[in-house]
Formats: C-alpha cells, sequence, structure tokens
C-alpha cells in the first residue's frame, strides 16, 4: 500500500501531532518502511490462527464494585495550567477544570 | 409515492455500580464538580484501568434476558477522538467483539385509533461494555467552558438494534420495552432525567416495497419518550419532503429542539467517524465462562415472557392481559398483591390495567406513587364481589379513596357508608320496587309481551332509578324476568 503526503497530514491532523511539509516527507518515507514490514508479515500463514489483542496469554483480571479512591480534586487541581493572556491564575473554577470555549 | 420509515436504535443505559467501570471512584449522581474524579477519570500519566467485576455481570444478565450469545471472550478498543471532556484522547470502548452478541426483544405496540395493538420481534445486533465521558458546562466563566469529570468512566451497555423498526410507535414502544427490562433485571436505575437512559435514534425512508436502505441521519440523546416521538415523525416527514422535492438525504447527526418540535443538523465535525480503534493495550480479553453465566443467571428474576405464561395458567387470565400486566415489574407486583390480597384475579387485572393505569398516567405517576395501594383496591373489589357494592359504585368509591388526603380517609366500607352506596341485595325490597315499577309502566309491559325486547331493559332501567342506583342490577333483572314471564 502506497502513502501520500495527504495521508501522513490527515493522520497527523486526526492525532493533532503538527507536521511540517519538510518532516511530512521524512515521516512519509519512515511510514512506508513500517507498512513493507507488515506486508512482509502478511505473507506467512495464519490459517487456523486466533487473532491475538494482547502480547500477554492472559484474561482481564475483575476489580470488586467497591469505592476506594477519596476525593483528591484540589490536589489534582495544583496540576491545572495557567490561564494563560498575562493570566498566571489556574485554570480552575468552582471546581470545574477551565478549557477554551467549546461551541457545539 | 409510498414511503417506508426504517429506524434503528442505539440506547446508552448506565448499569447500576457502585463505582467508576475501570476505577474505584464513586458515581453519585449531582456530586460537586471533579470531586468523583480520580486520577484515572482525569488521566494522569501512568494509570492503568483495572475492569469493574459488577458491570460484567450485569452486562451479562442482560445478555442472557434477551436469550443472546454471551461472547466467551470479548476484547475493549481504544476509540479516538479529542474533546475536552474525554482527556485521555480516547474513549475505552468494546469494537469488534463485544460482549454480547445476537438477541432478541419482544414488543407490544399499542393499538392507534383503528390499528389494532400488535406483537413485533425487534432483533438486537450487539451490546457492548464502554465508558462514558465528562461533561461540559458552559456560562460559568466567560469565554471558557468548565469540564466536570465526575461522569468520566462511568459503566455504560450500548444496546444496538438491527434496523428492524417501521414506524414512530414502534421505536417507542421498544425503547419503553427496553427501558422496562433493564430495570426489571435491576441493571439500570432508568432515570431518563438524569441521564441513565439515553436513546440515539437512526432514521432512513424509502419507497415502500423496495430493499435498499436510504441514508440514515441519526437523532441524538434523546432523554424521553414524548420528544422521541415527536423527533422520528418530524424527521420522517423532513425526509420524504426532501425527497419528494427532488433534494438529496445526507448522513448527519441531528438535534431535536422540543421547544420548535424540529430536528437540524450538528455543525459536521471534520473526518468525526475517522475513530480508528485498536485494542486497547492496558486492557487484557475478558472472558466469560459457563460458571460465571450460572451465578448470574442464579440471580435472575422471574422475566416477563415467562411471568406473563405464569399469569395465564395460574390467574386464567387472558393472553392479552397477562402481558399487558408484565410490561412493568410494577405493574406485576402491584397486580399479585392485590390478588394475595383477597382480590378476584380477573377484577384485579382489569383495575390495575384501566382506572388505576389512567389515573397514573394523567398524573404523571409512578405505580409506586398510587395514592391507592394494592392493599386498598383488593379491599374495594372485595366489596364488589360481595355484592355490597355494583361496579358503577366502585367507580365513585375508587375516586374518593384516590382524592383522599390520608390512609385513614381511605377506608372503603367508611366511604361505601359515608356516600350511601352500598346495593340493596334485598330480595324482598327489590320485589317491592319491580311491583311498583311494572304497575306504572303498564305501557312498556305490553310492549315487552307483543315482543319488543328493548322495552325490558328499559323496564330494568326504570327500577334502577326507582331504587337510586342501588339495587343490585343481576337481581332486578332475574326478578323481572320472572315476573314479565310468569
Amino acid at each position: 500500500m502506497a502513502l501520500s503526503i495527504e495521508d501522513i497530514k490527515k493522520v497527523a491532523h486526526l492525532a493533532r501531532i503538527e507536521v511540517s511539509d519538510s518532516d511530512a516527507a521524512t515521516t512519509l518515507s519512515k511510514l512506508t518502511g513500517i507498512l513493507g514490514l507488515i506486508e512482509q508479515m502478511q505473507a506467512v500463514d495464519t490459517t487456523g490462527i486466533v487473532p491475538m489483542s494482547h502480547s500477554q496469554d492472559l484474561s482481564q483480571r475483575l476489580r470488586e464494585d467497591v469505592v476506594t479512591k477519596t476525593n483528591l480534586r484540589d490536589e489534582f487541581q495544583k496540576n491545572a495550567p495557567a490561564l494563560g493572556n498575562g493570566s498566571t491564575e489556574q485554570a480552575v473554577s468552582g471546581g470545574l477544570y477551565l478549557v477554551p470555549k467549546v461551541i457545539e | 409515492m409510498e414511503w417506508e420509515v426504517v429506524i434503528g436504535l442505539e440506547t446508552h443505559t448506565q448499569l447500576q455500580t457502585n463505582t467508576k467501570i475501570f476505577s474505584g471512584a464513586a458515581i453519585k449522581y449531582g456530586a460537586e464538580p471533579n470531586t468523583q474524579a480520580c486520577e484515572v477519570s482525569i488521566a494522569l500519566p501512568g494509570v492503568l484501568p483495572v475492569l469493574n467485576k459488577q458491570a460484567v455481570h450485569c452486562a451479562i444478565k442482560f445478555g442472557l434476558a434477551i436469550h443472546a450469545e454471551i461472547a466467551p471472550r470479548s476484547v475493549f478498543a481504544r476509540k479516538n477522538y479529542f474533546y475536552p471532556d474525554l482527556p485521555k484522547g480516547y474513549q475505552i470502548s468494546q469494537f469488534e467483539l463485544p460482549v454480547v452478541g445476537k438477541g432478541a426483544v419482544t414488543i407490544q405496540v399499542p393499538a392507534v385509533g383503528k390499528n389494532a395493538a400488535y406483537e413485533k420481534v425487534i432483533n438486537i445486533t450487539r451490546a457492548h461494555l464502554e465508558e462514558d465521558a465528562g461533561k461540559s458546562v458552559h456560562g460559568a466563566v466567560e469565554g471558557m467552558s468548565g469540564i466536570d469529570l465526575n461522569r468520566a468512566g462511568t459503566p455504560l451497555l450500548e444496546i444496538v438494534t438491527e434496523p428492524d423498526m417501521r414506524s414512530a410507535a414502534e421505536a417507542v414502544a421498544y425503547a419503553k420495552q427496553l427501558h422496562e427490562l433493564v430495570q426489571w433485571i435491576g441493571i439500570c436505575d432508568g432515570n431518563m432525567q438524569e441521564g441513565s437512559f439515553r436513546c440515539d435514534v437512526n432514521v432512513s425512508v424509502r419507497p415502500k416495497g423496495t430493499e435498499k436502505l436510504g441514508t440514515r441521519r441519526e437523532i441524538k440523546n434523546l432523554n424521553s419518550f414524548k420528544f422521541m416521538q415527536q423527533a422520528i415523525e418530524y424527521e420522517t416527514r423532513w425526509q420524504i419532503e426532501t425527497l419528494e422535492d427532488g433534494g438529496t438525504i445526507h448522513q448527519a447527526t441531528v438535534l431535536f429542539n422540543p421547544d420548535t418540535g424540529e430536528t437540524r443538523a450538528m455543525r459536521s465535525k471534520e473526518e468525526a467517524n475517522d475513530y480508528r480503534y485498536f485494542p486497547d493495550p492496558d486492557l487484557l480479553p475478558l472472558v466469560i465462562t459457563e460458571a460465571d453465566k450460572a451465578l448470574v443467571l442464579a440471580e435472575m428474576p422471574e422475566l416477563p415472557a415467562a411471568m406473563k405464561a405464569r399469569f395465564e395458567a395460574q390467574y386464567s387470565l387472558s393472553a392479552y392481559d397477562a402481558s399487558a400486566l408484565t410490561t412493568s415489574r410494577e405493574l406485576a407486583d402491584y397486580f399479585v398483591a392485590a390478588v394475595d390480597a383477597g382480590a378476584d384475579a380477573k377484577q384485579a387485572a382489569n383495575w390495575a390495567m384501566g382506572s388505576v393505569s389512567a389515573k397514573l398516567n394523567s398524573e404523571d405517576k409512578p405505580i409506586s406513587a398510587s395514592p391507592v395501594s394494592a392493599l386498598q383496591l383488593a379491599q374495594l373489589l372485595k366489596r364488589i364481589s360481595d355484592n355490597t357494592i355494583s361496579n358503577n359504585a366502585a367507580k365513585q368509591v375508587f375516586d374518593a379513596m384516590w382524592n383522599a388526603e390520608g390512609d385513614a380517609e381511605r377506608d372503603v366500607d367508611a366511604i361505601i357508608a359515608a356516600k350511601g352506596l352500598k346495593q340493596e341485595s334485598d330480595s324482598g325490597a327489590i320485589e317491592a320496587i319491580i311491583d311498583e315499577v311494572l304497575a306504572a309502566n303498564a305501557a312498556m309491559v305490553e310492549e315487552f309481551k307483543a315482543g319488543k325486547e328493548k322495552a325490558f331493559n328499559a323496564l330494568v332501567g326504570q327500577a334502577m332509578k326507582a331504587s337510586k342506583g342501588k339495587a343490585n342490577p343481576a337481581q332486578v333483572n332475574d326478578i323481572l324476568k320472572k315476573k314479565l314471564t310468569a
């Protein structure tokens, strides 16, 4: 499968990663290399082998439905970034985390 | 051209657990912002999800209740998108291998106008476990949005149907049935105002008789059955009109505005549907054994279908009555409590589905809030059975009980006495009344003897009137017949 610069831009946008035009060319050749490896693997006959969803052959452990977490909001909110625009105040208010306005 | 609407539903049911699906944080509704947002909920680096046993238990219970296949091995996947109320940048959901496979729900579509009520099987495609996102709060701080992550990580079971419904009425009947079922088996509290049960409805139209599905639009986040009905009806009309005017339907997500009764397309997010699902490396496959299923099955209450069959056999109810009574566990329990307290089963069924349900509907109350308890209804019905009062009088007593201030004022015998509704069942007294009526209505008697059957009913009416409605109608009939044919 051949990748194009447009594919790189699209994937970068979906992942919210900024890729400059000059970097895009390098990224294209690296990703094409990775796809080449996958193509090589796809040549192996895997008939009758159940696809893995995890590298360890174990099943999920379950947790009892008991409250174990306490309210650490004030501690966590000390990590909130500054409001920006010259303000060093933290981007929290009334217990809410503040983000730039989201419009539906 | 005649059109056909095709509808499928996706329902998010919030599971009844104490904690989140992947962490031990509480999920109480209405808590102060972010006080239930632990390090997993806010996605601090290095945290790992650990699956909640009770959430899995709920999913198995639902699967068993709809006779679906429970996947022996299911896989959690990351659904990737960016939104401020989703701090990880992905939602943990299930994609290729959901926990619950194909099943079915049988719905009762109520009669509308000339169309009779009918039953229909709605096929369930799948149901999968996933986490809820947080909430965005607007207007708290100028120019900013506030993020509350208390809801982030709340366990959801998303239940997806095949596009099997052909009218708004069928879609609403299915949603109501599902709403009852999840409460019946105790996996969801069903509170629609608090968002515990939210429906997304996919609607498309096609020329009647054709197979190919039209392009669908998805109505998001309907949290009332009334709005669902209105939204589907509006959307269906809009799609048909658009096509008849030569337009085309584009796939879109739409919102219903209850104030205008209209649906409108949301600003389509660019590449919104490219979620790049992949198995979540933080979670191992979920394995469910036969033993796990047996444990859940042991806790399963009698399901509506089984209860319906039992009601038909045990109480000699018609299929229709048994099915209507088992549309809700509370209604079924109310009926059983009334019968256990000595009410006649057929009468208890009629009253529970008739007067009681009608009053509850008009006051928009659940049966648990009925002013007349099952026990009190049974007292009333016993007075009909022992001929103390007529059916008509019982309706008056029922109204008085319904509007009474407290249980002390709901005493059946006291109301009967106070209103003077006791039925006259003394045959001597009734005979005396009938003799008077016959004497005063000689013309009617002649008509009857000349073969006019209607005159008989008129005479019964006169006798009832003369007794001020208190005479036992069956006795009046018998005695009158005897006297006229003597």
